[in-house]
């Protein structure tokens, strides 16, 4: 099982990025300890010029942990047909419960290394390193996730068995199960979809409100509606995006969107809303960091951006969510 | 705009030291081509499978004796018929056969009347006794076609003739290509089959959501059979080819670090040149962060150039050589295969794994050198 081409992509790229990682923490460990600006020692010099490598190796590593949350899913998808009972990435992952973890870990490292490089790409443009500290700090605690998420990458795929028979989203995300899963699969789709856009009108609203004022609480505001959109926007894939897109009101299923049978909709409709969610909070936390003299302006000048950016994603993600509602064949009158 | 202008330096510094980037896009380009050609020909061979498969039967049953596959009683059919569910069932009779003469294995397969799916080129089906249509394979190694006469030697040495009625082409080669079809009673005569024996027996499951429950319900009522759904036959295949191809890449992964070293070693040994071009860089005012990006422009450029060389070449090798220097490991199932065209096609996931199983390995090798060189002092440069 091990030996599936897309599988060793992932360990390979793994191993890498966590010896990149690795390099890179303990480096940032030894500038943490002896960092002085005002010294002009030769020591200092080195380590200011190290910060340039290790911002390069770690914008690499995070590059491709971004990139392997993707090869993950498409793999996991790819390889369902290798297990009985398995339809797509779902029975994949439920074939060897580490894959959830994976999978969650991969999301985390996502918006982590995401964030990470923002604060570095600000901190390298500011002449003084403000944000040296907590950025080193922050990899110290991200170099061990990626290993973690490097040892549950391992153990789950040694531990991918053909034979075993698995479940698939057919179970998971039914209205009748046990878990968190059909909890949202069992979500009534008319309150849902009120709460759906009744969010996201909320939230293009406050991001248009953003770009006209600079006050800080509208920014927290933003900051924390992008978090609920987030899970609000995954609970309505799941709760009622799902069904219009299959046209068929009993399957729920996350996971299937991504295959080619749906045109891979499912990647557009997550890559949105991941963005979108992103660039939102994005001000929200920077706006702390304004008080360093050497930043405020670089915030600001990226802040545009970021809320012009957000903007965009979420909205290309509703529309992505609502074309098929709005015009799909299917309708859920009868069970409105 | 600055970043265009650090990719046009990047570009002109490049071609400045045209033959040292050359010979590393050379290499890349190469374990690229390594790399992918595993890859298209494992997926282009997969899709083969599948095509061949999409036509098979639901269910085939075997019988097993002493652990061995055996000829099956047709007193089988019967048993079977009787299970709920359970569609058309009949017996199959084939066989291989070693063609001394030419030196090659022939399948052969006994027909009976609703043999469908397949597009006759010229000619028609075996009708009677002494009359067989064969694969194009066979016409090219025996040198006929129809209206000659085939040659073979039976189960017990008589040589038997029999007219070739027809030559056919099936949508994809690998069914066809070394078969020679004949008539059920033909072929029972030819091998000397037992009475009451066939090959194995394929039985049509209406739903299938219910051939592995048919499946189970066999195996209980004739315990001396092995039935195969399928869907295994599928997976069989699947993983199989992702065990093969999974296994050269483990091989080729030796050249990977090859290379590996070689990027580092090329990325290390900068040239006093270079190095000089780097402190005046510096010394007009370039950050060490610029250098940097330079340098990362660089690598873009030579990666892309390599991928781009690496994966037509591998194209060029899978699809339009068929890919002499890989297939006789990763095809090898099979004594005799006359030449087939693989389908060209490519999968974006592929190109991707491919991306990342060799830049990635690139560009970890290449940070260290880069910012060792992006670090130099302009003025110890300068001063030689």
């Amino acid at each position: 099982m091990i030996l599936h081409p897309g599988i060793l992509a992932l360990i390979v790229g793994s191993v890498l990025t966590f010896a990149m990682l690795l390099y890179a923490a303990v480096t940032g460990l030894g500038i943490l300890m002896r960092w002085d600006l005002q010294s002009s020692s030769e020591e200092q010099l080195l380590m200011e010029r190290k910060t340039s490598l290790i911002s390069t190796l770690i914008n690499y590593a995070f590059g491709f942990q971004i990139l392997s949350l993707l090869l993950f899913l498409y793999t996991a998808d790819q390889l369902h047909p290798q297990f009985v009972g398995a339809m797509c990435a779902t029975g994949t992952l439920n074939a060897n419960p580490a894959g959830w973890n994976v999978l969650f870990l991969k999301i985390i490292l996502f918006f982590a290394s995401a964030f990470w490089i923002a604060v570095n790409t600000l901190d390298q443009r500011a002449e003084d390193f403000p944000l040296i500290r907590p950025k080193y700090t922050a990899l110290l605690f991200l170099t061990p996730l990626v290993g973690l998420d490097l040892y549950f990458q391992l153990r789950y795929f040694t531990g991918l068995h053909p034979e075993v028979i698995t479940s698939c989203c057919g179970a998971l995300f039914s209205e009748r199960g046990f878990a968190i899963a059909s909890g949202l699969a069992g979500l009534p789709p008319r309150p849902m979809m009120i709460l759906f856009y009744g969010v996201l009108t909320t939230n293009l609203g406050i991001t248009l409100l953003c770009r006209k004022t600079s006050s800080g609480a509208v920014r927290f505001l933003l900051a924390s509606i992008s978090v609920v959109t987030f899970f609000v926007g995954i609970a309505s894939i799941v709760s009622f995006v799902s069904i219009y897109i299959y046209e068929l009101p009993s399957h729920h299923c996350p996971f299937d969107i991504l295959q080619q049978g749906y045109a891979f909709i499912g990647y557009p409709i997550y890559l949105t809303l991941f963005g979108g969610v992103f660039f939102g909070t994005l001000p929200g936390l920077f706006y702390p960091m304004k008080k360093i003299a050497t930043l405020k302006e670089l915030i600001e000048r990226s802040e545009q951006r970021w809320i012009l950016l957000s903007a965009l994603l979420i909205g290309s993600f509703t529309a992505l969510c609502s074309w098929p509602v709005v015009f799909g064949h299917f309708t859920l009158q009868g069970y409105l | 705009m600055r970043h265009l202008k650090i990719l046009e330096y990047a570009l002109s510094s490049l071609l400045r030291r045209k033959y040292k980037n050359l010979s590393l896009v050379a290499v890349y380009a190469f374990t690229v081509s390594i790399l992918a050609s595993i890859l298209f020909l494992t997926h282009a061979l997969k899709r083969e499978a599948v095509a061949v498969f999409s036509d098979a039967p639901d269910l085939i049953v075997q019988k097993v004796s002493a652990g061995r596959h055996d000829l099956i009683p047709t007193g089988y059919l019967d048993s079977i018929r009787t299970i709920a569910g359970v569609g058309d069932v009949h017996p199959r009779y084939w066989g291989y056969y070693f063609d001394a003469m030419t030196q090659s294995n022939f399948t052969f397969l006994g027909i009976n009347e609703n043999l469908a799916g397949l597009e006759l080129v010229q000619g028609r089906m075996p009708a009677e006794k002494g009359e067989c249509t064969i694969g194009q394979g066979v016409a090219q190694a025996q040198f006929t076609g129809v209206g000659d006469q085939l040659v073979l030697i039976d189960s017990r040495r008589r040589s038997i003739s029999f007219r070739i009625v027809g030559i056919f082409d099936a949508a994809s080669n690998l069914l066809s290509n070394d078969l020679v079809l004949m008539t059920q009673r033909g072929l029972r005569e030819f091998f000397d089959f037992p009475s009451g024996r066939a090959t194995d027996i394929v039985v049509e499951v209406y739903n299938p959501d219910e051939i592995s429950t048919v499946a189970a319900k066999i195996k209980k009522m004739l315990p001396d059979t092995r039935p195969i759904a399928k869907a295994e036959l599928f997976r069989t295949y699947d993983s199989v080819f992702n065990w093969r191809s999974g296994m050269m890449l483990t091989l080729f992964s030796a050249a990977l670090v090859a290379f590996s070293i070689l990027a580092w070693d090329k990325a290390a040994g900068i040239s006093g040149d270079e190095k000089g071009e780097i402190g005046i860089l510096k010394a007009v005012g370039w950050d060490i962060a610029d250098i940097l990006e330079l340098k990362f422009w660089e690598g873009i450029v030579i990666s892309l150039t390599a991928l781009l060389v690496g994966l037509t070449v591998a194209f060029v090798h899978v699809f339009l050589f068929n890919a002499p220097l890989l297939t006789p490991v990763l095809k090898g199932w099979s004594v005799l295969f006359p030449t087939f065209r693989l389908t060209p096609y490519i999968d974006l996931y592929q190109v991707f794994v491919i991306a990342l199983l060799t830049v990635t390995p690139y560009v970890a090798c290449t940070v260290i050198p880069s910012w060792k060189a992006a670090v130099t002092d302009p003025e110890m440069v300068m001063r030689g």
